[in-house]
């Protein structure tokens, strides 16, 4: 019963919050574009018809075409799903590695620990530009490849907010407490740690959500991410600036779509962590 | 503090030399043999073996990695395998337009990301910090290389103020050169004059909480002495520690932001050595900038450890 | 003070105002979009050491002229002995190489002797096997004798592979190169520019009216542009970005000059081997691609430049045969070849790009056009160095899209090459090619091997690349087509 009178406090208490709700509002907009681009999109998204090409916005291309007159509303619409996509794997391979580790670090202190620190180190040392550069030259350019760079670089981002975290939860007396009565720090992790630290983590991977999608951006504006024909933001803004002269529209659209995906993922990241835990410390790296 | 300074030198040490252990195998495993690459579509076998023996590729891989290290160390990079020049002046000319580029959108982003941070701060829960937090908001939300685009197309298409791209040399045209990393700074600097507001904003409402400062306030000190005489000094702090970051952030933004504008940097260096396969250049480039990065943190760590006297656990 | 100033500033300004009225412009700044690695030809096969070098720098014995025909270079003279064995060139007197070394009949040996021979390095040196011995008949003579005849060994020795070098500067031309050209090299910036200027060795210097050279290089297109319009560049040879000419064509400043390439762009199918069977090995599938095939839309992507191909042979060439008609657009036909080939719903394949404009936007279409027929391509853009790795050295694709820019490339089909043909019946047609001496049976010849590979649609064939000249319009002399990759400037100046 409190349960739920508390559920339904918070939901007035985030209703009222502007952040929490523009967020939460673009955010399901995102999702809910993604999800309609599976079944339906307005046009093909792949398919070239010349006659078309280099339109501006009009009733039947609301948006325009590119310059090989596909439509580019259809093509946005695909690319929102590309960029989920991206988002959920890169942040959950960063996630799953990093929490581990982190956990893994705060449990055990020492070498262990002073290991994990320094591999974060290395790994924040390289601009992450940097090292997917290095890894798609390496195996190639492909949506994978640019999915695993991003996701290498979110790995010490959560190392390092989890171990922090954690840190805080070790010297705290009811973690005292449950060592005295002989738990093993594997079980104190599970039971004690984790469920206290779960808001922080839940508030960094919204932010890193937001990070992932600019960041597979870029790399697909250097060409790195997404191959063609299938949209992808980035690279319908590369595309579009030797177009610039041409039809200027066609590098504005796409940017609104990051822009618009990335400030509500910030919004609701920053929302959430209002709600949850105002003292909460995210890092904000990309 | 001495044994900090050791300490911190030499965990940078380490992590430089796990880079170039890094580097090196990530590049050795890079599929495409870059004698193949010189020769292009007209590669003979024999021709092949002639150019890998004269590259050095005929060596076994653990005798390359030690023979680049020690050339590192004496700065002889070696010769580029497309130019056949060295590669410490190629990069050295590079360096000429992505330092100023990366030092004046740190500068950009402190000029104005601080004031509004502290602006912010100032008027906490006014229009004031409203429009300051949703610009911060759509800072950090829009690309840089987007920004880049709009700039070109309002800026230099529109209304002919900067040129669209390109770079003509500070030898050639001192002025020319300056007014073409306009765009660039900005495009660069803006995103991260929007991270720093807020950082500053919550530094320094942070710092009006604590307890010295409600002492000065009691005491009746006027709010703008509290604020830019205690609040800001203190909130300084971690607003260094960023800004440090951002050098490393630079480098990454850098790639980006010079390929929108086609300015000779080192991020178009490396674009090109990709294409040349010049795998010598990438190396060296990637461990320099490495070492830049980890530097620059090394300093950072030094000013905030003499900035806050009181002992620190390595975080 | 002030006042003092000001009149210096006003004085200062008109006098550099008037020494730049005074002095008649003669620097030229030149785009190009491929950087040279490095300025020899001889080390590495890239067109761009050759746009720079050919004819500017270096020159041969002969040479190619902007209308493609082989004429006299540093040799005054040339004849070919009656059985096609046997060349015999007599060399221009008073020649000097930068450096001050005279060209004499020893000079013009021991550069030939580079190009062929066993212990050859020259990446060229595939197009020289026919040559026996080079022998010095008198100081200002040279013969060269053949294994058999060549009908292509005229032109080989015209182009850029071929030029004459000085032992003494041989080894350093790939980073300050020395040759008998109107122009010498001054400086490089690697990643930004080289420097051509005038050379007081060159023997008839009142011919050049250009002081200074600069080649710029700019790979992107937005960048080329932008370079134009801002006027830092004066001439932009071959224009890659055809999307943006209409841009051009509107400024009143430049004129876009459409010419031809000897560039076929192909869609390269991998055909298989016997150990490694692919769809494409069976013919009805390539005849279905190739029916699906719509080179209008092709070129329309391409902003309307490009002449439609339907073999392996530039439609500059006066022994050329349109074959476009083999296989017309059908989509019936295409999806009905499918099906007897076992394919009746289209199978998957790799489409593998090279990063260059031209193959994006071709594949980009290719996708769509054979995603009509059900073949469904799986494209994937990647840099050259690995594209030539994966596609042209390992073969590990099924289609690729590339332009062959050698002239005189049929050979290719003899070879065992990356698309994986092999045809002996052309094998044999090729070799009798290369020895029939008598013009118009080697047209006849030429004729049946294009029809040949068109016939068994080896690869999709799709246009001849267009090359687009852009310079300002006060620039007289510039080659309006590519015979073979240069961008020669002996005479070209300033109106």
């Amino acid at each position: 019963m409190t349960a739920i009178a508390a559920t339904f406090a918070w939901a007035r208490r985030a209703g009222h919050h502007v952040s929490f709700v523009i967020g939460l509002t673009l955010t399901l907009f995102l999702i809910g574009t993604a999800l309609l681009s599976l079944v339906w999109t307005p046009y093909s998204v792949t398919e070239v018809s010349m006659a078309l090409k280099l339109k501006g916005p009009s009733a039947a291309h609301w948006l325009g075409t590119d310059h090989l007159g596909r439509d580019v509303l259809s093509r946005i619409m695909y690319g929102a799903r590309n960029s989920i996509v991206v988002g959920f794997v890169a942040v959950g391979i960063g996630m799953t590695l990093g929490v581990a580790l982190g956990l893994y670090a705060a449990s055990r202190r020492g070498w262990a620990d002073e290991l994990i620190s320094r591999l974060s180190d290395l790994v924040f040392a390289f601009p992450a530009v940097l090292t997917a550069i290095l890894i798609t030259t390496a195996f190639g350019a492909s949506a994978t490849n640019a999915i695993i760079a991003i996701g290498i670089f979110n790995i010490p981002v959560f190392a390092r907010v989890t171990r922090g975290a954690a840190l805080a939860m070790w010297s705290r007396d009811f973690i005292r407490a449950a060592l005295a009565i002989g738990k093993g720090p594997l079980r104190i992790t599970f039971d004690h740690v984790l469920p206290n630290i779960a808001s922080i983590l839940i508030v960094q991977a919204t932010i890193q959500f937001a990070v992932a999608i600019l960041a597979e951006a870029g790399l697909s504006y250097l060409g790195l991410g997404v191959q063609p024909p299938l949209p992808s933001w980035g690279r319908m803004l590369n595309d579009a600036q030797s177009m610039i002269y041409l039809q200027p529209t066609l590098a504005v659209f796409p940017g609104v779509a990051i822009a618009l995906a990335v400030l509500g993922l910030n919004l609701l990241g920053d929302g959430l962590r209002d709600l949850l835990d105002p003292r909460l410390r995210v890092m904000r790296m990309g | 503090m001495i044994q900090f300074l050791l300490r911190r030198t030499l965990t940078a040490f380490v992590t430089l030399m796990i880079a170039t252990v890094a580097v090196f195998v990530v590049l050795e495993v890079l599929p495409g043999d870059p004698a193949l690459v010189m020769l292009g579509m007209q590669a003979e076998p024999d021709n092949l073996k002639a150019v890998r023996a004269e590259l050095g590729f005929d060596r076994p891989p653990v005798e390359r990695y030690f023979v680049w290290l020690s050339g590192l160390t004496r700065f002889e990079l070696g010769n580029s395998y497309a130019y056949k020049t060295p590669i410490a002046p190629l990069i050295a000319q590079r360096l000429q337009v992505t330092l100023p580029l990366a030092l004046m959108a740190v500068l950009f982003a402190i000029c104005v990301g601080l004031p509004l941070g502290v602006l912010a701060a100032w008027r906490q829960g006014k229009a004031g910090d409203y429009g300051v937090m949703m610009f911060s908001q759509l800072g950090i939300a829009i690309p840089n290389f987007w920004f880049g685009l709009l700039l070109i197309l309002l800026l230099s298409l529109g209304a002919g103020l900067f040129p669209a791209g390109g770079f003509p040399g500070w030898h050639d045209d001192f002025w020319g050169s300056l007014r073409s990393l306009v765009l660039p700074v900005i495009a660069l600097g803006l995103p991260e004059a929007a991270i720093l507001s807020r950082i500053t904003r919550s530094s320094m409402l942070d710092t009006l909480r604590e307890d010295y400062i409600r002492t000065a306030r009691a005491k009746g000190a006027p709010h703008r002495t509290v604020l830019f005489g205690h609040a800001l000094r203190n909130a300084l702090i971690p607003i260094v520690t960023i800004i440090g970051l951002f050098f490393g952030f630079q480098v990454g933004g850098a790639i980006v932001v010079e390929s929108v504008f086609y300015l000779p940097g080192v991020g178009q260096l490396i674009y090109q050595s990709i294409n040349n396969h010049d795998l010598i250049i990438i190396k060296n480039v990637v461990i320099l900038l490495t070492a830049l990065v980890l530097a620059i943190n090394l300093i950072v760590d030094v000013v905030y450890a003499a900035l806050d006297p009181r002992p620190k656990i390595a975080a | 003070m002030k006042k003092l100033l000001a009149a210096l500033m006003t004085a200062a300004l008109t006098l550099t105002a008037g020494v730049a009225l005074a002095q008649p412009k003669d620097r030229v700044v030149i785009g190009a979009s491929l950087e040279p690695p490095v300025l020899d030809p001889g080390l590495n096969p890239a067109a761009g050491i050759r746009e720079i070098t050919y004819q500017n720098v270096y020159e041969g014995l002969t040479r190619i002229d902007r209308s493609g025909k082989i004429v006299a270079g540093l040799a005054e003279s040339w004849t070919v002995s009656p059985d096609g064995k046997a060349y015999t060139y007599k060399l221009r007197s008073g020649v000097k190489f930068h450096n001050g070394e005279p060209l004499t009949a020893e000079t013009v040996k021991f550069s030939l002797e580079r190009l062929f021979g066993p212990d050859t390095k020259v990446v060229g040196k595939a197009l020289y096997t026919s040559i026996e011995r080079v022998e010095v008949v008198d100081a200002s003579t040279v013969k060269i004798s053949l294994k058999q005849p060549d009908i292509f060994l005229l032109f080989n020795l015209s182009i850029g592979d071929a030029v004459i070098v000085e032992p003494k500067s041989a080894a350093t031309n790939g980073v300050t190169p020395i040759g008998t050209g109107p122009f010498m090299f001054k400086e490089r910036k690697q990643g930004d520019s080289v420097t051509l200027v005038k050379a007081p060795t060159y023997r008839n210097p009142s011919a050049i009216k250009l002081n200074t050279i600069v080649f710029k290089f700019i790979s992107d297109s937005s960048a080329q542009i932008n370079a134009l319009l801002a006027g830092d560049i004066d001439a932009f040879p071959g224009f890659q970005a055809p999307e943006l000419v209409e841009k051009l064509k509107s400024d009143p400043r430049f004129v876009v000059v459409p010419g031809f390439t000897q560039g076929e762009v192909i869609l390269a199918t991998n055909n298989g081997t016997e150990a490694n069977k692919r769809p494409m090995s069976n013919l009805k599938v390539r005849q279905a691609i190739a029916h699906a095939i719509d080179r209008k839309e092709l070129i329309q992507a391409e902003f309307g430049f490009g002449v439609p191909i339907g073999s392996f042979f530039p439609p500059s060439d006066p022994d050329y045969v349109d074959l476009t008609g083999t296989y017309k657009l059908d989509l019936v036909a295409a999806k009905k070849l499918l099906a007897e080939a076992g394919y009746p719903n289209g199978f998957e394949a790799t489409l593998k790009l090279p990063d260059v404009g031209y193959a994006k936007r071709a594949g980009e279409v290719m996708v769509s056009q054979l995603g009509k027929i059900g073949i469904k391509l799986q494209v994937t853009v990647m840099k050259f160095p690995q594209w030539l790795q994966e596609v042209f050295k390992d073969r590990n694709y099924d289609f690729t899209i590339v332009a062959h820019t050698e002239a005189f490339d049929l050979d290719r089909y003899t070879r065992d090459y990356y698309w994986n043909y092999v045809s002996q019946p052309f094998k044999d047609g090729y070799a009798e090619l290369t020895k029939e001496l008598d013009p118009a049976k080697r047209k006849v010849l030429s004729q049946k091997l294009q029809k040949m590979i068109a016939d068994d649609a080896v690869n999709g064939y799709l246009f001849e690349l267009a090359k687009i000249g852009v310079w300002n319009k006060n620039l007289v002399g510039m080659w309006e087509n590519s015979p073979t990759p240069s961008v020669d400037m002996s005479e070209v100046h300033w109106k």
